[in-house]
């Protein structure tokens, strides 16, 4: 899988590189780094409501670090099947 | 971003904008001829000697705004009507000579050209080297020097008189810095414009929506918001189609970070950030060549990124330099950047797409660290590098740079270099006067633009420049 955190200038102000060093810390604490690809990517064009990512074609927005546990749980594992 | 200097861009921009609307609605190449006399209609005023010639002009201009992409390794053209053929006679004696006792100007001349006829000095231009030290001299301000203003402004000597009278460029030697056309107060001399297909690549996204518009913006963009927000300007920039808008000067806080290492390495290296500049060193001083950093420009670095990011992205790089039109057309680069529009460019998107700045939600601009920023004026390079140097722990106490503001300054230090008698071992080459904010693609000059930037780049969020980096690291 590839997720792609936007680091347009409304994501990178709200915080892009902490969501960013996020999932680098639960992809090596699941040890999932031979399932999923970590990249940033400018702009997913979602520039209003918190940091926004994309799990391969899918957008998911609103992350910070308070969603970030729930969103890892509801959308990424499910997504790798697990 | 407010309007403009002279009343030659407002011309300009009235001709851009014509041809941006119908490159719109896809009728431009059925309205060509319809566009001077749109702009020019029966009994319009015009400064030109009637009304038909006006209209000749801006059919040049017409032609030059529909170049496309290709190979031009100059982009800098002279309308050879629209050139008013300047007198150009050197030193004279004006009418302010009084004759006096003195006499300095004989005294100081070093060739014995100036002798005294009917009580007044008269300079022998047989004997005439233009020195220009009686000028110094005279009290009276009674000698005066007809240089022609483009040939003023071209400071490498690109420019000369044709045998018709009219300016004509040396393409050997023509650097595309864009001084000559900023100058000229005919209009006569005007850069290429690739306008219509920066329009072409929005209007397609529009309809197809598979590629979306990039907005490459140059961090002089600070110095050219003074009639609204830097933060209303980019949300007019995404108005008009562009999928968003990244600072070019992330790719400068890159290249500052890998000149860093480059120069730690090298020890002796000059920037590769101007293209004015490198074009410069490339064309007059070859043997120098080796010297320019291996970096490609923030414009490239970052259209790189984008690209490798976003497979099916357009890149437009917007910016002060008409330079920077030859560079992304290099083979090298050409994989990086799509089109190129300088800021006088951008002013006629907004007015074709007809921007109403009044009811514009702001949006933030906000990737790079204050020293990307500060790229946009000189010294900004230095300064960035010595911070790169400091944050990858190397040592700074032997860099020892040479800021080079505008391009005599740069040709003064390659000139020591090349015999190997230059001092400092990093030269900061930018082609303009004051760097970017000098640059001839802007709206607007004017003195307060280097603190406009300073406090622009203060106010990034990141403070350093492997913080911004870092994230470009995945």
């Amino acid at each position: 899988m590839k997720i792609f955190v936007c680091v347009g200038s409304s994501c990178h102000l709200k915080g892009s590189y902490h969501i960013l060093e996020a999932f680098k810390q639960a992809v090596s604490e699941n040890q999932l780094e031979d399932q999923i690809v970590l990249s940033a990517a400018f702009c997913l064009g979602q520039c209003r409501d918190g940091v926004s990512i994309k799990l391969d074609d899918e957008i998911v927005t609103g992350l910070s670090l308070e969603t970030f546990d729930q969103i890892w749980q509801t959308k990424v594992l499910p997504a790798l099947g697990n | 971003m407010s309007r403009f200097d002279s009343n030659i861009q407002v011309v300009k921009n009235e001709l851009l904008t014509a041809v941006c609307h119908y490159a719109r609605e896809g009728s431009l190449m059925q309205n060509l001829h319809e566009i001077p006399k749109e702009i020019m209609p029966k009994g319009a005023h015009t400064a030109r000697c009637c009304i038909y010639k006006g209209r000749a002009i801006l059919s040049e201009r017409v032609a030059l705004a529909l170049t496309t992409k290709g190979a031009y390794d100059s982009v800098i053209e002279v309308i050879d009507i629209a050139c008013d053929d300047c007198p150009e006679s050197g030193f004279e004696i004006n009418e302010n000579c009084r004759g006096c006792l003195a006499h300095r100007c004989i005294d100081v001349c070093p060739k014995d050209a100036i002798e005294v006829v009917n009580k007044k000095a008269h300079i022998n231009k047989d004997k005439c080297v233009d020195c220009g030290k009686c000028q110094a001299a005279c009290p009276f301000s009674a000698v005066t020097n007809r240089v022609r203003p483009c040939e003023q402004a071209c400071k490498i000597g690109a420019i000369s008189k044709s045998p018709t009278g009219e300016a004509q460029i040396d393409r050997a030697k023509c650097i595309s810095c864009g001084a000559c056309a900023y100058q000229c107060p005919f209009g006569a001399i005007s850069d290429r414009s690739f306008l219509t297909e920066t329009i072409e690549l929005l209007e397609y996204q529009k309809q197809h929506g598979d590629r979306p518009v990039f907005a490459l913006v140059a961090p002089t963009i600070a110095s050219q918001c003074t009639e609204h927000s830097l933060t209303q300007v980019v949300a007019a920039i995404k108005q008009c189609g562009f999928h968003a808008v990244i600072e070019a000067a992330l790719g400068a806080d890159i290249v500052a970070d890998m000149e860093a290492r480059e120069w730690a390495e090298a020890g002796f290296l000059t920037n590769s950030c101007c293209p004015a500049y490198v074009e410069y060193v490339e064309r007059f001083f070859p043997e120098l060549k080796q010297y320019i950093s291996h970096s490609p420009s923030p414009m490239v670095v970052m259209g790189r990124i984008l690209k490798e990011r976003h497979p099916d992205a357009k890149v437009v790089f917007i910016g002060p330099c008409t330079a920077k039109k030859v560079e992304f057309q290099k083979q090298a680069f050409k994989d990086a950047i799509d089109n190129v529009i300088t800021f006088e460019e951008l002013q006629a998107v907004f007015d074709c797409y007809q921007i109403d700045f009044d009811h514009l939600d702001d949006s933030p601009l906000d990737q790079a660290s204050y020293f990307g920023r500060i790229f946009a004026r000189s010294g900004g390079l230095t300064t960035a590098l010595n911070q790169a140097m400091i944050e990858n722990q190397l040592e700074t106490s032997t860099l020892k740079p040479v800021i080079c503001d505008g391009i005599e300054e740069c040709r003064m230090a390659l000139l020591k270099a090349s015999r190997g008698v230059l001092k400092e071992n990093f030269i900061e080459g930018m082609a303009c006067v004051s760097g970017c904010i000098g640059g001839a693609g802007n709206v607007t000059h004017g003195p307060k633009e280097r603190a406009q930037v300073d406090r622009y780049a203060a106010q990034a969020m990141e403070k350093k420049i492997l913080d911004t980096i870092r994230i470009m690291k995945q």
